[in-house]
């Protein structure tokens, strides 16, 4: 096995003993099974020894991995059919951020979300799901859409944030995004919001206004990059895995401070490490919420989703 | 005393600062009560200076008619935020001891030229106006009294975005803002935002630039990601006026940028009509 992240080399190490040893057994230089189901074992227990005490800056590397699924994986393995529709019908179709038809299980519904890719190839095209003010105003299209066709919305989160660059500031990526927000609290369809991998400040939230909101186990979500605080409050980006300690950006912290409802759960060792099992966890997460989303009247819908961002944030009353 | 020697307190460098200030934007010297007088915009350049918040409500509301809301609201570090400098509960502790604030915003009611309004001011000596769980209570309470006693609403912006220190909670507060704002336009009430220097960051990505009419001062930065954020990292050459009001109305994000010695009528001249329409 290759250590994907350093604080797994302890693991890859033990499994790379037992690849020799087992190609050793199978050469019938000797019997080494009891060895290998001792390394085995060894590195099972070192594997959770490990996950059970990530850091936030080792789930941070966890959300970035290139290896873990994306919005084209997800795609794959629980819609079976999906229908692009493209464009912001005003400059472009943005590719860090797409969306269509899609049809989950037995739902129906629009589904939205961030675009990174595999390769350089892909990420020169999609920008690494850094969307520009095209992007969300697309977004923002196939919401009222959904909402016209009386469809649930689906969005899945995953980027670094919002494209900041000189196009994005001429096409108005602040306007863009602001007007999700608006547009987003008062849609009369549910609204099920899933951060993936990186939940990357108003990038994030410009599509992750829902009646639901959930993060996978190892999926982040900031208010400014670890990397970003660093430089500002400690003057030194090497600070980084203290700022990430200290803003807070893992799904049990935001479930405490109440910003998410739901974590979903991902296989042993990360989404990575089995693609299926992250994407059946997903479908089931978004179908339960779906089906009792539903069940409400738009207007109880749009009610229950003021308050519930009303009732964000801790502060003293003096 | 005989005139060659100097006390400190009355040495010319301290009795210039006391009587002159030097312009942020010319460099110019400018006498202290000229600045004040004319609403802390340099009489040479047209330079306009931060106001505190209290300023900006004495400028533009009628004399006497400012009613503050919920002025207790402060921030209660849910985070326990801790930095390089210390703790933020100390920093707010400072911050409010040095300019009297409890947040970065300042809400109330008021009237302009006759016509009542709910009002939010930000203060950006406030943490650098920065966006946080007691502001967002703050602009959406204010909102909120707009909407329950049918008022046109009002927003002064002045902030560097989002507060780091309270984490995801404050980037929160930008859909809780919103969301305030989104209930405005259901029942047809004005929702004026005025954009002052600087409005930039999680502020001008939620409540700042969704008015109905967005008004900004000359020579604002108005932005989403910051200059320096963008040339270093994108590594683009940046046009000199990038971000500015004149910029944005170049580009079709604000309607209009008024000096600061025409704001209150042409708000008045807005709500006039905001206000006029069949209901």
């Amino acid at each position: 096995m290759e250590a994907l992240l350093e604080f797994e080399k302890p693991i890859a190490e033990i499994e790379t003993m037992i690849e020799k040893l087992k190609r050793l057994s199978s050469e019938k230089k000797g019997d080494y099974g009891d060895q290998i189901a001792q390394l085995e074992q060894r590195s099972r227990e070192q594997r959770q020894q490990i996950y059970e005490n990530l850091t936030p800056w080792q789930i941070l590397q966890i959300a970035r991995l290139k290896e873990r699924p994306i919005l084209q994986d997800y795609i794959s393995l629980i819609c079976s059919d999906f229908a692009e529709l493209h464009g912001d019908r005003c400059f472009s179709d943005d590719r860090a951020l797409i969306g269509g038809f899609a049809t989950i299980g037995e739902h129906r519904v629009m589904l939205i979300g961030h675009n990174k890719g595999k390769n350089v190839e892909e990420n020169v095209e999609r920008n690494f799901g850094q969307a520009k003010p095209d992007g969300y105003r697309k977004a923002l299209r196939l919401m009222k859409l959904a909402e016209k066709y009386g469809l649930p919305v689906v969005t899945l989160v995953d980027t670094q944030g919002a494209y900041p660059g000189r196009e994005g500031e001429e096409r108005g990526q602040h306007e863009a995004i602001a007007r999700n927000l608006v547009e987003m609290a008062r849609l009369e369809v549910p609204i099920v919001s899933v951060v993936t991998g990186e939940g990357g400040s108003g990038g994030a939230i410009g599509i992750a206004v829902g009646d639901s909101v959930m993060m996978f186990q190892y999926a982040v979500y900031s208010v400014i990059s670890a990397e970003g605080c660093a430089a500002i409050l400690w003057r030194d980006g090497s600070k980084a895995p203290l700022a990430a300690e200290a803003l807070k950006i893992t799904a049990p912290e935001l479930k405490k401070l109440g910003i998410i409802d739901e974590i979903i759960e991902e296989p042993f060792g990360g989404a990575h490490r089995d693609h299926s099992v992250a994407a059946a966890n997903l479908q089931k997460a978004l179908a339960g919420q779906i089906k009792s989303l539903s069940r409400l009247s738009s207007s109880k819908l749009i009610n229950r989703r003021f308050e519930k961002f009303s009732r964000m944030g801790e502060f003293a009353k003096g | 005393m005989p005139w060659f020697i100097k006390t400190k307190s009355e040495s010319p460098k301290a009795k210039r600062e006391e009587i002159w200030i030097r312009c942020g934007r010319c460099r110019a010297h400018i006498f202290k009560e000229d600045y004040a007088n004319n609403q802390k915009v340099c009489p040479k350049c047209h330079h306009h200076g931060r106001l505190a918040a209290y300023e900006r409500i004495g400028l533009t509301l009628d004399s006497g008619t400012f009613k503050e809301i919920n002025p207790g609201i402060t921030p209660s570090d849910p985070l326990e935020f801790v930095d390089a400098k210390g703790g933020y509960a100390e920093r707010v502790n400072q911050t409010r001891a040095k300019t009297g604030l409890n947040e970065s915003v300042v809400t109330g009611t008021g009237k302009i030229s006759g016509i009542p309004i709910s009002i939010a001011v930000m203060d950006f000596r406030f943490l650098g106006g920065s966006l946080a769980s007691g502001t967002g209570e703050k602009i959406m309470l204010a909102a909120n009294y707009a909407y329950d006693h049918k008022l046109p609403f009002i927003i002064f912006s002045a902030s560097g975005g989002a507060r780091m220190h309270e984490g995801v909670l404050s980037l929160m507060q930008m859909a809780k803002t919103c969301a305030a704002i989104a209930r405005l336009n259901e029942r047809g009430l004005p929702y004026i935002s005025v954009l002052t220097d600087p409005t930039t960051g999680g502020v001008s990505a939620s409540f700042a630039m969704v008015g109905d009419i967005n008004i900004a001062e000359p020579g604002a930065l108005i932005a989403f990601a910051g200059r320096r954020v963008i040339e270093q990292t994108i590594k683009q050459k940046l046009p000199e006026d990038f971000q500015t009001a004149e910029y944005l109305l170049e580009h079709g994000f604000i309607d209009s940028i008024v000096h600061r010695k025409d704001l209150k009528q042409t708000l008045a001249q807005v709500l006039s009509y905001g206000t006029a329409g069949r209901k």
